[in-house]
């Protein structure tokens, strides 16, 4: 037979060991009496701390330049534009003159607009899965509260610039990835190289 | 040199002393008013940080930190949030009850405070009718739960309130009952008295007043509406219950009038089964050294602080080092350690089902409650071992009989004829 209120007390004893938990002392007065116990304190205090993100955390995308920040990857091919699901990307480009002729930097097009809207943006990496060029590459930042829908959350191409230093330092296996295949891309290419084209970071 | 324990009681009577003969009484009635009013609030608004610090810590939580050092400052912004919010009246409500309704609620929980004996000769009033006012007083808050939910014409209201006063009818009994017992024993209706009576043995020691405390403190879980007995604003079923169509200063009051109730509930069991005021002779300095260490242990205050807090508390000590801890911090702290077990019974318990509420009322609580007179007449009869005995058996029967009787009958497999 079963004692009566023996499951009542038991219920108050579980809640009374995880209030004790999340105290130093109550952690000391638990195992005076034999009762293993762990820091019982989840919450991760968030302005004061941070969580510490994997590699592989991504927020939002970020076009890469290789030294200069005119020297970015991107020759505005638009394929991203054109696959991106919630379609948040917005280019204008490639950058021509007068006569209509594409205009080129570092022996590549470029676009003249480069606009992605942080609102409507779901991280979703596909604009870096269809890149040729490994032009695009997903940031770990995702602080970017602002009070100002239209303004501040619609990143231009001078904010999304970011240095492949970055993107190494970010996220180091991802960037060796990349470079690995640039540089064999390089080395395909290298032989009729102009003289014009710069060399590759990655196979300098 | 002023004692530690009639302190207040000391700066009370000097402070009249200064005044004529004939302001005098009137002097010492607005002062004992003044006092219930100011505290009422601030033990309210504390109580409120005190429960989401504790219900937070039972569920891996940190609680309130942010508004002030470990979030001492959270229950003013709060009460300054809910000042500064819009009051919204319902279409088609009885406008006047439902202002009305949330006052009615606050008041009969402060005239409570009146006769809560806080420490030795400190009372508001020392009633000789003290337990009979505190039974009539408190279920005046019904009143004013079924006018509010019925005031708001909404139906979650109207609900939340039938449920409440179908509630407090039926914890009242046994409450009420949980107390005779007290008065058989002590021969007396007055809190003080009761109290002192309490001096050599509290009642919680004795058989019949272990059983008469549980019913006592549960009834009085259920009567102020908390958790496992809050059908009246049970939130996954009714919204908020009575309370749904209240905001701004109305709502608080309505929490105000909840967290009043709750304690002086937790007061009442004290004074009635814990001893009240009274406790171990425990030298006052062991309790000011403890405090002198925690205040100089809390790394989170600042630096001055912690040093005047530490040095105060190790001062007082050595002031009184003479003395035993204080009547008042005893019965404070033992209301508040009794807040602490209401405050683990929501974090523990889900709410009760309305038939279980109502049988755990009627089916068990208010037959103990009956039994347990008899087991207190008998306990204060018969000489020392034999009552003991006799009324803590026959008190541990009952209770074992109510708990078979009330045992839902197993019904045979049923077997439907036409099935087949």
């Amino acid at each position: 037979m079963t004692i009566l209120g023996v499951g009542v007390l038991k219920g108050l004893g579980v809640t009374l060991k995880t209030f004790l938990e999340t105290y130093p002392w109550g952690r000391v007065l638990l195992r005076a009496v034999g009762i293993p116990s762990a820091n019982g304190l989840v919450t991760i205090q968030y302005p004061d701390e941070r969580q510490q993100h994997s590699e592989r955390f991504r927020y939002f995308p970020f076009l890469v330049y290789d030294k200069t920040p005119d020297d970015l990857r991107c020759v505005s091919c638009k394929i991203c534009e054109q696959e991106c699901p919630p379609a948040c990307i917005h280019i204008v480009g490639p950058a021509k003159d007068e006569q209509g002729r594409p205009l080129k930097a570092h022996g590549r097009t470029y676009p003249v607009k480069f606009d992605i809207d942080m609102a409507i943006c779901m991280s979703c990496r596909i604009c870096v899965d269809v890149c040729p060029f490994d032009a695009i590459e997903m940031d770990n930042q995702y602080e970017f509260a602002s009070p100002d829908r239209f303004g501040r959350l619609v990143f231009d191409k001078q904010q999304l610039l970011k240095s492949a230093e970055y993107f190494k330092q970010i996220k180091p296996s991802e960037a060796a990835e990349v470079d690995a295949r640039l540089a064999a891309k390089q080395a395909k290419t290298a032989p009729p190289a102009k003289p014009a084209v710069p060399p590759n970071p990655s196979s300098a | 040199m002023t004692s530690l324990d009639q302190l207040f009681v000391h700066a009370a009577n000097t402070a009249l002393g200064l005044l004529s003969d004939r302001l005098r009484p009137w002097a010492s009635i607005a002062l004992r008013i003044g006092v219930i009013a100011a505290a009422a609030p601030a033990i309210m608004m504390y109580l409120t940080l005190y429960e989401r610090k504790v219900i937070a810590r039972m569920q891996n939580r940190f609680g309130p930190t942010r508004v002030g050092v470990y979030g001492l400052l959270q229950p003013l912004s709060d009460g300054l949030k809910m000042l500064i919010k819009e009051d919204v009246v319902p279409r088609g409500a009885d406008r006047l009850l439902h202002l009305i309704a949330p006052i009615l609620a606050v008041v009969p929980a402060i005239l409570l405070f009146a006769v809560i004996p806080f420490g030795r000769r400190m009372i508001a009033v020392d009633l000789n009718v003290g337990l009979l006012y505190v039974f009539a007083v408190s279920s005046i808050g019904s009143y004013a739960i079924f006018m509010g939910g019925w005031a708001s014409r909404n139906k979650f209201s109207v609900l939340g309130a039938m449920r409440s006063v179908a509630q407090l009818i039926s914890y009242e009994v046994p409450g009420v009952l949980s107390v005779v017992a007290i008065i058989m024993v002590t021969g007396t209706l007055s809190l003080t008295g009761i109290v002192e009576a309490q001096a050599g043995r509290w009642f919680v020691a004795t058989p019949w007043g272990f059983a008469g405390c549980l019913t006592f403190f549960l009834s009085g879980v259920a009567e102020v509406n908390r958790t496992p007995f809050d059908m009246p604003e049970a939130e996954s079923e009714l919204v908020a219950g009575f309370h749904t169509e209240y905001s701004g200063m109305k709502f608080a009051l309505w929490y105000m009038a909840e967290f009043l109730e709750a304690f002086a509930v937790c007061a009442f069991t004290v004074a009635f089964f814990l001893g009240g005021w009274q406790g171990p002779a425990i030298p006052f300095w062991a309790l000011a050294g403890l405090l002198a260490a925690i205040s100089a242990a809390a790394a989170k205050l600042p630096l001055p602080v912690r040093f005047v807090g530490a040095l105060a508390s190790a001062g007082a000590g050595l002031l009184w080092r003479a003395e035993p801890i204080p009547s008042w911090i005893w019965f404070l702290g033992k209301t508040y350690a009794l807040f602490f077990v209401l405050i683990w019974f929501r974090g523990t318990f889900p709410r009760l089902r309305a038939d279980q509420l109502m049988g755990l009322a009627w089916k068990f609580l208010l037959p103990l409650a009956l039994v347990n007179i008899l087991a207190a007449g008998l306990w204060s009869a018969m000489p020392f071992p034999v009552g003991t005995a006799l009324s803590a058996s026959l008190l541990v029967v009952s209770a074992w009989a109510l708990v078979r009787l009330n045992h839902p009958a197993q019904l045979d497999h049923r077997t439907y004829v036409l099935a087949d």
